[in-house]
């Protein structure tokens, strides 16, 4: 049997697998029903201010059959009373001691306010606290959330006045609606916090009604941006999250990551964990089929770890974050050419039109005399003429049909800023071209 | 019928012998599987399950195969049918989940019984052990009989722990399974792999054992602190019409298919089946896919009333077989080699009295006819094992109309050491695979609830007084 429990900062989770700070999160009933039916952990749905309501609330994206590849909501904080929120948060950590119970936190932009809503809140015996620097609706436009985490400034402030007063381990959760994500992470670090999150919810409008146009979600004849999640975001959060896991000032100040953004499987969790996420936080996910696929989150990751002998998530925590690099650190001598598996090819012939529309040319359609006595046209790759781009793989609908296999490009292993480097001349275009030739790089 | 399933079945002369016997249908890809599996809804508390005699958590394993999770699928399958690869080939999946199935109102329902079949598969092919048994508890059962009510009952049995011996008369374990599901729908190595999967579980099994023979009850009750009997029925019963020494067990017939070299079987030309059931069906297809010319079905009632299932006369047709509906054979005559030259057959006609909902038939007078055929098999349901009948019968065990009863909750019969379950139980209802092993289920959990956890509460009065 693996090891899927955590120590996240001093906060001691018996598997990764965290509610986020969310509507699933917004009572004990919901918060103890996911502790019984696996989830490691949970952040209280965020309390603070006090908040009115509107409906609807949520807007979605369906593609192709498929229900919620994206969710937005317009959704504010806890609109509960405090003390409900407070009775119910102790009540929650009495009843489940060994797990995870944060509370997530969002006041107004005063000293005061935060050192006390954190001392109140401390009184609950929760196990830490997720400071909401990211919410990018309603709160926002108060001085609060995203407002927050959108300025470096006031992120290290208001980290610092919570550091003061906290006793328990303390997360700073991010927003994505900023240009570098790495600059409000570092400087919730210098404000002293113990742990990061992200990412939170994207700006976004989901749509307009074609018929009345509204906008979708519809308040009344009105609409506005709301925040976007659902696995339509993941590689938008895999992205700030390995940019932030990677950050030398990040990792020098050792502090763990709880990874969100459109985790819906334990292959998703996986993804997370390997870009140096040590616990995952779920929504939407949730909002759609419920508390249940969390079981199948920890047998698949449990089978998962199993196969790749991994005895704990330690062993593979940010695996795979050496293997993040950046354009001018990539091997230029590095091919590859797309390999068409005859036998599994169904002559629906996307790759052609893909390669000869939108790429490169370097497919082309040869018939093919049948038995039958008709013709079919069969895609054949000119390997020679192939850049490697990928895109008909991508298209290909058959699994394992076209495969793109490493090949022999008789070109320099040089990566571009060693090139520019060595030989600055050839960011000149006739020096380029002559670079090209000597180089065997033939582009046409 | 499933429409993307490739036909394989209009020229069957130009099949070879194997082929005509591989699976009707084909294992679905990984590709095939993954997208079925992303169609499922994944609805909570959902009608499929209810409709699965074994409560299979079927929108968890088809999610689970939607992750790629295909190994904790199975587990999931696996943990409320050890059989499920059988089941998920045999299952009338039409009448079970995929006729509950709600996608099946607004599109079509999720292929539930083959998605199965890809977990059960993936699970045998990569011999996975999923299940761990608990410390041996100190207790013995004998299991009589291993089709899949014996064997599920063992299973579950060897899981808690128990120390569980099956007695099989036969020479392969597996029961119907083995020996009486047509190698078309379910291949004899499927069997016979679900009963290594039960023997890792620390099950022995002793083949060639037949009770009353080999062993008698007593010397189970005994040497045993439970039994349970899933003994089946038995060989078709006789015609009792001249000449009825030539007819062919269509249960023996089909047994012969799936454990002998299909080469060295051999066949007639017209060959006719008496009898309208499933098995009746699986001896005419197999009689065509073997190579005979005409294969008729007699029934001597209509087509409304016959016992089989929809899906399979309409499999029946496909494959080419005729329907001689109100017509029941009276004798049969033999050539001067002593071999079936023909048989004659009366018209029937519908009365309207009816039993069991079925309407009765009378001959209609002076109907008489002749039909040429060079092989009859019966297919007309299953004698009793009576001997056994009246051995349990003088232990005070109830018999009805030559079924065990048992208490439906706990399938234990009068005598407190004595469980029962399968086919031999099965006085109403519809005997099936997916029912014999939830009869073996319930009385795994029962023999483990009357003896370990009575242990349990007795230690704790003992400890308390």
């Amino acid at each position: 049997m693996v090891d899927l429990s955590i120590d996240f900062c001093g906060i001691k989770s018996p598997n990764p697998f965290w509610l986020a700070s969310a509507p699933p999160a917004n009572s004990a009933y919901q918060v103890q029903k996911a502790f019984e039916q696996g989830w490691g952990g949970a952040v209280w749905k965020t309390i603070g201010a006090p908040v009115l309501n509107v409906s609807n609330r949520y807007g979605t994206i369906d593609y192709k059959g498929a229900k919620i590849i994206g969710l937005n909501n317009v959704e504010l904080i806890s609109d509960r009373p405090i003390n409900t929120n407070l009775k119910e948060i102790s009540e929650v950590k009495r009843n489940f001691p060994n797990h995870a119970v944060i509370v997530s936190v969002m006041v107004e932009s005063k000293k005061e306010a935060w050192q006390e809503i954190i001392k109140r809140t401390q009184e609950t015996n929760c196990d830490g606290f997720e400071l909401n620097f990211g919410c990018p609706h309603g709160m926002s436009e108060r001085g609060m959330g995203s407002a927050m985490g959108q300025d470096p400034q006031y992120t290290q402030m208001v980290t610092q006045w919570v550091m003061e007063v906290a006793t328990k381990p303390v997360i700073v959760k991010l927003t994505p609606n900023i240009t570098d994500i790495v600059v409000p992470a570092r400087a919730a670090v210098a404000g002293g916090t113990n742990a990061l999150s992200l990412i939170n919810t994207i700006n976004s409008i989901m749509g307009v009604d074609l018929n009345t146009f509204e906008l979708r979600p519809n308040v009344g004849g009105k609409g506005g941006h709301g925040g976007y999640a659902g696995m339509a975001v993941k590689p938008i959060a895999l992205h700030m999250l390995s940019s932030v896991a990677n950050d030398s000032i990040i990792q020098q100040a050792k502090v763990p990551i709880s990874g969100i953004g459109g985790i819906e499987t334990w292959q998703d969790v996986a993804e997370f964990m390997l870009l140096g996420a040590t616990s995952v936080q779920v929504c939407t996910a949730v909002m759609h089929w419920g508390f249940r696929i969390v079981e199948d989150m920890i047998d698949g990751l449990s089978n998962w770890m199993e196969s790749k002998n991994f005895n704990t998530v330690y062993d593979f925590i940010g695996k795979s974050l050496p293997r993040i690099s950046s354009f001018g650190d990539f091997d230029l001598g590095f091919k590859s050419a797309a390999k068409i598996n005859q036998d599994k090819c169904i002559q629906c012939n996307l790759c052609f039109i893909a390669c000869n529309d939108a790429a490169h040319q370097c497919i082309d359609l040869q018939s093919m005399q049948m038995d039958e006595g008709f013709q079919k046209m069969f895609p054949v790759v000119r390997e020679n003429d192939c850049v490697g781009c990928a895109l008909c793989a991508s298209v290909c609908p058959v699994n394992d049909c076209i495969s793109m296999v490493e090949v022999e490009s008789h070109r320099p292993h040089i990566t571009w800023n060693e090139l520019i480097k060595s030989k600055p001349e050839v960011l000149e275009w006739d020096k380029m071209e002559e670079y090209r030739q000597k180089s065997n790089i033939h582009i046409h | 019928m499933v429409e993307h399933v490739k036909s394989n079945r209009n020229k069957i002369w130009e099949l070879s012998l194997e082929d005509r016997f591989k699976e009707v249908y084909p294992p679905l890809s990984d590709k095939e599987a993954q997208t079925e599996a992303m169609r499922c809804l994944y609805c909570y508390d959902a009608p499929c399950i209810k409709a699965c005699p074994t409560d299979i958590d079927i929108p968890t394993f088809i999610r689970k195969i939607a992750t790629a999770n295909v190994k904790g699928s199975a587990k999931t399958i696996l943990e409320s049918n050890l059989l499920g690869g059988s089941c998920a080939r045999v299952c009338p999946t039409q009448e079970l989940c995929e006729g509950a199935c709600v996608m099946g109102s607004e599109h079509k329902p999720i292929m539930i019984g083959r998605l199965q079949r890809y977990a059960c598969d993936y699970s045998a092919s990569h011999n996975i052990q999923h299940f761990k048994p608990l410390p041996n508890n100190g207790f013995k059962v004998a299991i009589v009989g291993t089709g899949p009510a014996g064997l599920a009952c063992a299973g579950e049995l060897a899981k808690l722990g128990f120390d569980v011996t099956c007695f099989e008369k036969n020479s392969l374990a597996g029961g119907l399974s083995t020996y009486g599901i047509v190698v078309f729908r379910e291949p004899v190595e499927v069997s016979l792999a679900e009963v290594k999967q039960i023997e890792a579980l620390g099950v022995k099994i002793e083949t060639n054992k037949a009770l009353g023979k080999d062993f008698t009850l007593n010397q189970l009750i005994k040497n045993y602190d439970a039994v349970f009997l899933g003994i089946g029925l038995g060989n078709v019963p006789q015609l009792n019409i001249p000449n009825d020494k030539v007819v062919i067990d269509g249960l023996e017939f089909i047994a012969a298919t799936k454990i002998k070299d299909l080469n060295t079987l051999k066949i007639g030309k017209r060959i006719c089946i008496v009898g309208a059931g499933n098995t009746a069906i699986d001896c005419a297809t197999i009689a065509k896919r073997l190579g005979a010319q005409r294969v008729t079905i007699l029934y001597r009632r209509s087509e409304a009333e016959m016992p089989c299932y929809y899906f399979e006369y309409e499999f029946a047709l496909s494959e080419g077989v005729g329907f001689m509906f109100l017509t029941q054979p009276i004798s049969i005559n033999l050539d001067f080699n002593g071999q079936i030259e023909s048989l004659n057959c009366v018209r029937m006609d519908l009365q309207n009295e009816s039993i069991n909902g079925r309407r009765i038939s009378r001959p209609v007078p002076n109907s008489e006819f002749n039909l040429p055929c060079d092989m009859l098999i019966t297919a007309i349901g299953q004698n009793k094992h009576h001997d056994i009948l009246d051995n349990l019968n003088q232990l005070g065990i109830d018999i009805e109309s030559g079924y065990i009863m048992v208490d439906k909750h706990t399938n234990q019969t009068k005598h407190p050491k004595i469980y029962a379950g399968g086919d031999c139980i099965r006085l109403k209802g519809e005997a099936s695979t997916v029912a014999a092993v939830q009869d073996g289920k319930i009385a795994a959990k029962a023999i483990y609830e009357n003896l370990v956890s009575a242990k349990v509460k007795k230690v704790e009065v003992k400890n308390n007084g």
